[in-house]
C-alpha cells in the first residue's frame, strides 16, 4: 500500500495500541474512495458528450480533481457557454475546498511539497472522513487514505467513462442529457438539509429561469450565485442565538 | 480561448483555491455571515445547474422534454435513498427510454 505521509510510526500524536481503530478508518476511507470513484464513469461519459475530448476529460479529473466543479465545467461548455463562464462557474463551486483546507490544515501538520499534495486531495470526501474521527492521528489516516483512494478510482473510472462515452455516439439517444440533469440533482440533494439551503436553492432556480432567456449560456448560473449572498446576508429571525421573546 | 486553455486555467484555479485554504490563517474566514454565504454558494450554483441542464434549450429557450421526467425520477430515487450512480443511470434510462418511444 502507498506510504502515507503524516502517519509515520514515530508520529508523536499517535495514540499507542489502537491498530484496530486505525484499520477501521482505512476500510472506511477505501470504501468511500471506491463508491465515489465509481461515479467518475458518469463524469467521463458526460464530459465527452459535452464536447471535450478524452484527454481534456482525463486532465480535468487528474488536475482539477473536485467532482462538482468538473461536472459544472463540462455542463457550461455542453450548454454552449464560453470558456470564461465555465472557468468562473467551476472556480466558484470550488471555493468550499478552500474552506476545507482551513479545517484540515489544523491537524495535518504538513509543509511545502506535502502541503501541495494535501491541497490537491482536499475535497468533500477526504475532509468528511477526516473530521468524522476524534483524534488527530486517525484524522490524518482518514484524510490521506480517502484522498488517495478517491484520486485513484476517480481517475480510473473517468478514463473508462470517457472511452465508453466516446464510442456511444449521439449522447441524447443514450439519455446522457437526462443523466447530467440527474447528476446535478444528486449533487445538490445532500446539501438541502437546512431552511437556508432550501431558500437559497428556490431563489437560485427562480433567478435561473428568469435569466436563461435573457443572457448568453453560462451567465445564468453565475447570476444565480447571488442567491447565496442574498440568503447569507438576510437577517436571521429565529436562530437560537438571536431569538428574543417579544 | 481554446477549450484546452479553459481546461488548464480552471484546473490551476481549482488547485490555487485548495492550496490557499491550507496557507491562510483560519481567522480570516471566521465571520458568521462569511461562513453562511460560502456554505450556501454550492447550493445556489448546483440548483442553477439543475435548471440549465433540465430546461435550457438552444439559444436561450426554455423547453420541457425528456430531461424533466428524468429529473423527476431522480428526485424520487433520492427520496428513496438511492446511491449517486443509480440516480444518474436512472436519469439516462428514463431520457433514453422516452426518446426511443418517440417523445422529444
Amino acid at each position: 500500500m502507498t506510504r502515507v505521509p503524516g502517519a509515520e510510526p514515530g508520529d508523536p500524536a499517535r495514540p499507542a495500541g489502537r491498530p484496530t481503530a486505525h484499520r477501521a478508518v482505512q476500510r472506511q476511507a477505501w470504501s468511500v474512495g471506491l463508491a465515489t470513484g465509481a461515479y467518475g464513469v458518469s463524469f467521463g461519459a458526460l464530459s465527452v458528450a459535452s464536447g471535450l475530448d478524452v484527454w481534456q476529460t482525463v486532465a480535468l479529473s487528474a488536475l482539477m480533481f473536485t467532482g462538482g466543479s468538473q461536472f459544472a465545467f463540462v455542463g457550461v461548455i455542453g450548454a454552449g457557454g464560453t470558456g470564461l463562464a465555465a472557468i468562473a462557474t467551476s472556480t466558484l463551486l470550488g471555493i468550499r475546498n478552500g474552506l476545507y483546507g482551513l479545517q484540515v490544515s489544523e491537524f495535518l501538520g504538513v509543509r511545502r511539497a506535502q502541503r501541495a499534495l494535501a491541497a490537491q486531495l482536499t475535497i468533500d470526501e477526504s475532509t468528511a472522513v477526516a473530521i468524522a474521527q476524534d483524534h488527530d492521528h486517525p484524522r490524518r489516516i482518514g484524510f490521506w487514505h480517502t484522498g488517495i483512494a478517491v484520486y485513484l478510482f476517480w481517475n480510473l473510472f473517468t478514463l473508462i467513462g470517457a472511452v465508453v462515452g466516446n464510442a456511444l455516439g449521439d449522447p441524447r439517444r443514450w439519455g446522457l442529457d437526462g443523466a447530467a440533469a440527474a447528476a446535478f440533482v444528486a449533487l445538490l440533494w445532500p446539501r438541502l438539509r437546512s431552511r437556508d439551503a432550501g431558500a437559497t436553492a428556490a431563489l437560485a432556480v427562480l433567478v435561473t429561469v428568469l435569466v436563461v432567456p435573457r443572457a448568453p449560456a453560462g451567465i445564468p448560473v453565475l447570476v444565480a450565485a447571488l442567491a447565496a449572498l442574498v440568503v447569507g446576508l438576510w437577517p436571521r429571525r429565529s436562530s437560537p442565538m438571536e431569538a428574543t421573546p417579544s | 480561448m481554446t477549450l484546452w486553455t479553459a481546461v488548464l486555467a480552471a484546473c490551476a484555479l481549482a488547485f490555487l483555491t485548495k492550496w490557499l485554504g491550507h496557507l491562510v490563517p483560519a481567522a480570516w474566514l471566521s465571520g458568521v455571515r462569511t461562513r453562511r454565504m460560502t456554505s450556501l454558494l454550492p447550493v445556489a450554483l448546483l440548483a442553477a445547474l439543475v435548471v440549465v441542464q433540465t430546461l435550457a434549450g438552444p439559444a436561450g429557450t426554455l423547453v420541457v422534454d425528456a430531461r424533466l421526467v428524468a429529473v423527476a425520477v431522480a428526485v424520487v430515487a433520492l427520496v428513496l435513498r438511492a446511491p449517486f450512480i443509480l440516480v444518474v443511470v436512472l436519469g439516462a434510462l428514463v431520457a433514453a427510454g422516452l426518446r426511443a418511444l418517440g417523445w422529444s
